[in-house]
Formats: structure tokens, sequence, C-alpha cells
């Protein structure tokens, strides 16, 4: 398979502090990747780095063989950040239409993608009267637009109820299916089986990678909870 | 250049704006008490009244889109809505002329009303059109917008943003003209003034009053401004940060 996303050795030192050191890997296009790691650990500078918003000290990373960030992959990548970058005055509707008309070209309706997270019926709400959940939901919303071929998902699923959630990873897959990329991040180890392959960090370094299985394997351990901790006394 | 992707701009912007009556208020109501007060204040002398009104319907544009724009572009900032502006097809050209023509037709509305308003009840007299004021109005605006902008990049809070009020705009309105003629100033103030946008509005927005003197000069030297600064605005977007 090819692959969608491919980083070498992405370091980024900020105000002399490594934020991520050496990083390598790939992401196979079709597939969902788990960026795992507590809170800290560099997960956000990573899915900067690969839309092209973060200036990198050193490495390069290609996305369809083109380099980060570059013009012609604007609407090809979409990305949703950790904290809800929307619109706070204006409703559910109107951000979506928005985001929608800057994309162009879209192949759902606003409201076939506030469907596609369950905020049909918060349409006319406005987002600053939207929980924290729903406004994060809104958020991917505003990533679903137009038709991206790399979704990059910044703790997409933090703070939803387990039925919700369900239902995300249910979409996630569906889009791979479609022959989406997903570079999705979360704090929380028991994420990680709804992924393909997985990138578990700490520090801003990759502890280990893998599939869910093959790292089970390595360490010996059945739980991800337990499977992190017993790489990092390994280390 | 997309156009439909600068219609939904506009629209977006105006949108913000309709969710936020209290705002609306503010653009509109501000100027028309301060004229108001202006006139009680100078009740006994209907000539000054008539002097200082005119030079400060050259102000209010700029200083309400000043502040409105250094926040507004300032919370995209923050919020990380410009990011994902940036990263997605948009070109700063069209973001910019999103806002740029949005706030233009809310200062075209509050020309037009603050105007009357000084015309009619406050029996302001002006001797040139008020069309050409409004136009006046409208440019002036536009450079409390390039301002505005430019600034919120060196802001990093709301607080912070509010703050440039008094560093930027406060000299230029002292020097504009508004409290006394540019030309009966120090020299150095009048050769300091001769480089700040704000001198040029109020002098077309003087002359169009007594309907003396020809204002294209004046409308070029705003537009040079405006370029200038738009310009400048449209550097502090940035895509890539450390």
């Amino acid at each position: 398979m090819a692959s969608a996303i491919s980083i070498r050795g992405l370091t980024v030192i900020r105000g002399g502090k490594t934020i991520v050191h050496e990083f390598d890997f790939e992401i196979e296009a079709g597939k969902i990747l788990g960026l795992l790691g507590p809170s800290g650990s560099g997960k956000t500078t990573v899915m900067r780095s690969v839309v092209g918003l973060q200036r990198l000290t050193s490495g390069a990373i290609s996305v369809f063989g083109t380099p980060a960030g570059h013009k012609d992959l604007r609407t090809r990548v979409s990305y949703s950040t950790q904290d809800a970058s929307i619109y706070r005055d204006l409703t559910c509707r109107e951000n979506v239409d928005y985001f929608r008309a800057m994309q162009g070209h879209s192949s759902s309706s606003t409201d076939e993608i506030l469907e596609l997270v369950d905020l049909v019926k918060n349409r006319k709400q406005l987002a600053a009267t939207l929980s924290g959940g729903e406004r994060s939901r809104l958020a991917l919303a505003t990533a679903l637009v137009g038709k991206p071929e790399i979704l990059i998902l910044d703790e997409p699923t933090v703070g939803l109820d387990p039925l919700l959630r369900r239902d995300l990873w249910k979409l996630f897959h569906r889009f791979t299916a479609e022959g989406k990329t997903l570079l999705v991040s979360s704090h929380m180890m028991e994420e990680a089986d709804h992924c393909d392959e997985l990138v578990l960090m700490r520090d801003g370094a990759i502890l280990a990678k893998g599939s869910p299985e093959h790292l089970r394997k390595k360490s010996g351990q059945a739980n991800m909870d337990s499977v992190f901790i017993s790489l990092v006394e390994a280390q | 250049m997309s156009l439909s992707r600068v219609i939904a701009s506009i629209k977006r912007v105006l949108l913000q704006l309709k969710h936020d009556p209290r705002s609306i208020a503010l653009i509109i109501i501000a100027p028309c008490l301060l004229m108001t007060i202006l006139k009680l204040v100078y009740w006994s002398e209907p000539q000054v009244f008539q002097k200082v009104a005119g030079a400060l319907l050259g102000v209010f544009p700029m200083l309400v889109m000043f502040l409105i724009t250094s926040v507004a572009t300032l919370r995209e900032r923050t919020s990380g809505t410009l990011e994902r502006i940036l990263i997605s097809p948009v070109t700063k050209f069209e973001f910019i002329m999103g806002y740029a023509i949005a706030f233009g037709i809310a200062s075209a509305l509050q020309a037009i009303i603050v105007t009357t308003y000084a015309i009619g009840p406050l029996g302001l007299e002006i001797k040139g059109s008020q069309a050409a004021l409004v136009n006046i109005a409208i440019l002036d605006a536009l450079l409390g917008l390039a301002l505005g902008l430019f600034v919120s990049s060196f802001a990093k809070t709301e607080f912070q943003a509010i703050q440039f009020l008094p560093v930027i705009l406060l000299p230029q309105l002292l020097l504009s003209g508004l409290l006394t003629p540019r030309n009966t100033m120090p020299r150095i103030l009048e050769s300091i003034s001769n480089f700040l946008p704000l001198s040029y509005a109020v002098d077309a927005t003087k002359k169009t009053l007594i309907g003396q003197g020809s204002i294209y000069g004046d409308i070029f030297t705003i537009v040079l401004f405006l370029l200038l600064l738009l310009g400048a605005g449209s550097l502090t977007l940035r895509r890539t940060t450390n």
C-alpha cells in the first residue's frame, strides 16, 4: 500500500524545549493511525506539523508525496483542533455553512454533516451555548466538509458519551472503507483498539509503534494501559 | 480569487454582528450620543459645534472599526479559526476582503445614520454632499480596519488589544485637526500629522462640510495609506508558527 503520510526525523524545539524528538512513522492510505499518549506528550505538535501549521526544527513530512502544508493539499487534508476552532457567535448550521463554502465542492449538505455528529436538533443553537462535547462535535463537523482524503483529528472523542463515541468510531471506519486516511489522537489508551496502527508517545518521543495486537504481544499485557506502563518501565 | 468564498466570508461576518445586537447598538447609538453631548456642550457657541462636529464625523468610523477589527481578528487568532482558514483553500486576500466589505457595509450604515441625525435634529450645516461624507466615512472605517488587523498581531489577549487604542489612535486624534486646525499647530506637530492617515479623513470631512476645496487629494492619500496598512496587516496572517 502507498503511504498517505510519511514523517522522517521530525523534530520541533520551541523556546529551547524539545517538543517532538526524531519522529518517524508512516500511515498507509485507508488506515486509521492512533496517536496515543498522555497530555503534553507532543501529539498536537505532530498533528500541526502534518497540516503545515508548525515550523519544523528539522525533519520532513510528505503527504501524498507532496511536502506538508503545500497549496495542493488544502482541499485534500482537513484538520480538527482539540479546543474547537469554531465561531462561538454563530449557530451550528452557520458554522458548517461557512466552512463548507471555504472548502468548496461539498458532497454532503449541511444537515447531512450535522447528522453525522448528531447535532441536527441543535442546528439553530449558538455554538457558545453548546456543551463542551457538543462543541467538539461541531468542530469535527466543520472538518468533514468538502471531500478530504486525510482527516487529522485531535482528540475527537474526548468528553463524549460512550454511545456517541462508538458511533463516531463507526463513522471513522466508514471513512476508511471509502479510502480516507485518518490520524486520530487520544490520551485514552482504551481508544487503541479502534485503530489499525498505533504510535505510543511519551515526552515527545515514540515509545512504540505497531498494530494493537503487535504491541500486546511485545509487552505481554492484555490491557492497553498496562501495555503503556510496561513499555515505559522497560525503557 | 473566488467570489463565492468572499461572499461567504462577508455573510459570516455580518451574521456574527447580527447575533450581537448590543454591538450594533453601540456602533450606531454611541456616535449619535456623542454628537448630542457635543451639541449641548457648545449650545451657546453653534459655530464651534459646527467645526468640531465636522471633524468628529471623520473620527468615529476609524475609532469604531479599529476596536471591532482588533478584537474580531484577535478572536480569530486565539480561537484557532484563523488557522483553520489559512490551511483551507481560502487566500489571505479573500479573508481580508470578507472583513473589509462586511465592516464597510456596517460603517456605511453608521455614517448614514450619524450624518442624517447631525444634519437633521442637531442642525449641523453641510455645504457639500452627504454622500461624500458617507464615502469618506467608509474609507475612514477601512483605515481603522487595516490598523486593527495589523495591531491585533501584537496583542495576545483582547485586553491588550484594547490598550492599543490610546497608543495608536489617540495621538492621531489629537493631531488630526479635531482640537485645532492643523496649520495652527507647532510646525513639528503639523509635520507629524502629515504622516498620520486620520488627518486626511478629518481634512476631507471638514472640506465637505464647508463646501470648499477639493477632497480628491485627501481621498488619494487615504487610499494609499489603506493599501499600505492592509499589506502590512496581511503579512501578520502567518500560516506557520513556532
